[in-house]
Order: structure tokens, then sequence, then C-alpha cells
């Protein structure tokens, strides 16, 4: 994983709370457990696991316990295993206080895609939909612009929506977004960046918040 | 003292003999998230033992490429796919594209719902996961509590093939870790229910506070060859 995106996983970390039951999702989401404090959170697994802990050494790997990104991992002293629909239904049910999620675009209202693309055949969802109806909290971890440069924070996304609920925070390598009913607001830009960055490479309106001292 | 209790019939097969009632253009669901908890020796068993064809397969992914289930598409065995993710598995993409595998993608707690609701006797449910979206399109609606939420049909299977990691004689199983995922919701939800294990040991020596899978959802067990 790249520099870029290790930072953007540190910056995730203020916006989980302490003891927390976090779900972190595939991509940049899985390295934010690097950058929690021990024991700060219960990362809960959609494969069946809360109690998520480090990865193993070479040697220690045990093939029956892996990620939802199925990468081997620990359990934590603590942990519980259960099914496929007992998982869900923690999330569905909203036991789960934060997910942390990876994002192709967020359009003005923080509503996200992140599963499908337009051209290509449609053929998987995994937990992505349930996540984005049940967390409590929804945080976004994403690089501000795609690949080609272009803006992932858009006015309407032109992939297919995940859901209709918009999610909470956008967190990138370069700013913070908060969403409420007014929509987008940037709330904190990392060091080195400038507000001129972020507007250049942000194509939704935001507002800006009264702390960072800019002019609204 | 209380006599020990024998099975009235033994359950452990050998794996063709096992998979004898599969028939071609069965609907099977076979546990495990990847290749993690799938029943490899059975998903072999079906390549090695059986020529049917035209199966649908319930199952969260189609394995990895030439690899579980994976395999079992390779050898064109199967028409339809019902799960949640399978682009890991360029073969699944590809067959999608050549026409000749019919995929029904549903989101993962949708899946796992309505493999639970069909073995728990409800005839569908209503969720708000995918309303809005284009896996909700042309669903029936239904405002609960103020939300928007759309209509699921439960489902169900003739056979269902599942993987755990200890029986007892009578077919009580146990699973192993994060392997658990979707087999105990499938091992309630089909009308033949065979179950992989490594180990098969008398009754009594399981705990009945480890049990997940009680024995009255498990029909048949056969011995896991595979390499673990």
């Amino acid at each position: 994983m790249s520099d870029v995106q290790q930072r953007i996983a540190a910056r995730v970390v203020p916006h989980i709370p302490h003891g927390a039951v976090v779900n972190l999702g595939i991509g940049i989401p899985t390295l934010v457990a690097d950058h929690l404090p021990e024991h700060a959170a219960h990362l809960q697994t959609e494969n069946g696991l809360l109690g998520v802990g480090p990865t193993p050494g070479p040697g220690e790997v045990d093939p029956d316990l892996v990620h939802a990104g199925k990468q081997p991992v620990t359990a934590r002293p603590g942990a519980s295993y259960f099914a496929s629909s007992a998982s869900f239904g923690m999330i569905r049910g909203g036991h789960v206080e934060v997910a942390v999620l990876g994002a192709l675009q967020i359009d003005a209202r923080g509503r996200i895609a992140n599963w499908a693309i337009p051209g290509k055949p449609v053929l998987g969802v995994g937990g992505a939909m349930d996540l984005l109806v049940g967390a409590r909290t929804v945080v976004i971890a994403t690089t501000h612009t795609a690949k080609d440069g272009s803006a992932k924070i858009v006015e309407e996304c032109t992939f297919p929506l995940t859901a209709r609920r918009p999610v909470d925070v956008v967190v990138t390598e370069a700013a913070t977004f908060r969403v409420d009913d007014g929509g987008l607001e940037l709330v904190d830009l990392a060091e080195g960046v400038t507000l001129e960055w972020v507007r250049e490479h942000t194509a939704a309106p935001f507002r800006v918040a009264a702390e960072l001292g800019a002019p609204v | 003292m209380t006599a020990p209790v024998t099975p009235t019939r033994p359950l452990v097969r050998e794996v063709a003999e096992a998979l004898a009632p599969v028939r071609d253009g069965a609907t099977l669901m076979v546990g495990g998230f990847g290749l993690v908890g799938a029943p490899l020796t059975l998903i072999e068993g079906l390549l090695r033992y059986t020529s049917v064809a035209g199966l649908t397969v319930i199952s969260n992914n189609l394995g990895e490429p030439g690899r579980g289930l994976g395999r079992l598409l390779l050898e064109g065995r199967v028409r339809k796919a019902v799960g949640s993710y399978f682009t890991s598995n360029p073969d699944v993409v590809a067959a999608y594209q050549a026409g000749t595998l019919e995929i029904d993608l549903l989101a993962q707690g949708t899946l796992s719902e309505a493999i639970r609701a069909g073995g728990a006797g409800i005839g569908g449910f209503y969720t708000r996961t995918g309303w809005g979206t284009a896996l909700g399109e042309g669903r029936e609606e239904r405002v609960i509590r103020g939300e928007p939420h759309i209509y699921h049909e439960s489902l169900r299977a003739d056979v269902a093939l599942v993987r755990a990691r200890k029986a007892d004689e009578l077919g009580n199983l146990v699973y192993a870790k994060t392997a658990r995922n979707f087999n105990p919701d499938m091992a309630t939800a089909a009308d033949l229910v065979i179950a992989e294990v490594d180990e098969v040991v008398p009754v009594g020596a399981l705990d009945p506070e480890e049990i997940v899978t009680p024995h009255l959802f498990v029909d048949t067990l056969v011995l896991s060859g595979a390499t673990r």
C-alpha cells in the first residue's frame, strides 16, 4: 500500500470513538487497523468475527481465520465467531457503530457510489449496501481524486449509488468533510494543503467550517 | 447412568454415495467465503463421481479461478449462480459475458438472510438494503417505521453442501473460526444436507454448549479428504 493510502488511513483514526464496534471495508479502510491504538476499537468483519486482531506472523497463519478481504487475521481475547446471517443482523440492525468504506464517487449530498462501474458487468456488491444502510456512522476513506486526476467528489454521481443514505464523514489525503442536511462541509485540511487546492480538485460545492478561518 | 446414544442409522457415507441423490438441474447451496469454509471434497466429488450439470449454485462467490466452485464452473456444470461477490473470479465474469452463466446478484446481507429465512419457514422479508439502487429496481416496496424497504423472497435448495470442523455420530456440527460463515444458515435451508467434516466423534463427546448446528438439520456426513 502506498504512502498516500497510509496517510488517509491515519486521518480516519480521530473519527473512531474509543471502544467502538467498527467494520473496516476492503482497501484503504483495512489499513486503518494498523493506525488504531491497541484495544481502541472492536473490529467486526462481516464474514463472521467480532474482535479482529493483528495480521499473523509468518508460520502463524490459520487458513480458517480471515477477514472479509480474505487476508489472514488473528482473533483477540474476547473475540466471537458467528454465521453470516447473524453478522448482517448486527450490521443492518444498527449494532455496528462505525463503518469505514471506500468510494469511487461521492456526491454533493454525501451519497456514495462504490460497487459498480457503468459499461462493465455488475457482478459484485458484497456487504457494501448493508453497511451503508445499517452502520450508525459511515466514514469514507478515499483518495481525493481518481487515478486519472479527475474529481471523486462530484455534484452528481455518474456511477450507480450504493445507497440513498448519505455518509457522515469523508476523509481524503488532503481534506476532511462532514456531511449534514446542507451537504458537504470542509472541516479539516491536511498539512501543506491549501483551500485553493481542494477547490480545484473537488467538483461539488462545499461549505468551509468557520474554524478553518477561510471565507465561506 | 444413562444408556449410550447411538444413531438409528449411520450418517457417514463415502463421497460418491453421499452425492448420488444430486440430479441434473438441481439447486445447490454451497458454503464458504471464497475458499474459506468451502466443502472442497464434496465439490471435487461432484466432478469426479457425478455428471450432474445445469446446476443452480447459491453461494457467496464461485470459488477462485480453477479452485473450488471455480472448477465446477470451468467444467461446464453450472448454469446459474446466486451470490453477492463474483468479481474476484475472472472466469465468472468471462462466463457471464459469453452468455453461458446466468447471475443473480444479491447484497451479502440479503443473501444470508434469504437463506436463513428459507430454513426457518419464512416466505420472504423486507430490507432497507438496496432500496433506491440498481439492485432494488422492480422490487416491491413498503414503508416500515417511516423507512422504505424492498421485498425479497427467501431461498431454498434441493441440496446443501456444507463444511464443518467436526461432527458427532448424530450429525451435530461445530465449525472452525471464520470458516463458519454461510454454512450454518445453508444447513437449515435444503431438502438434503451433506456436511463435510474433518472428524466424527462419538455421541456425547461434543459439549452441547458448543454445537452450532443441531443434528436434526444434517442428513449425511462425509470425511474431508482435502489438504488443509
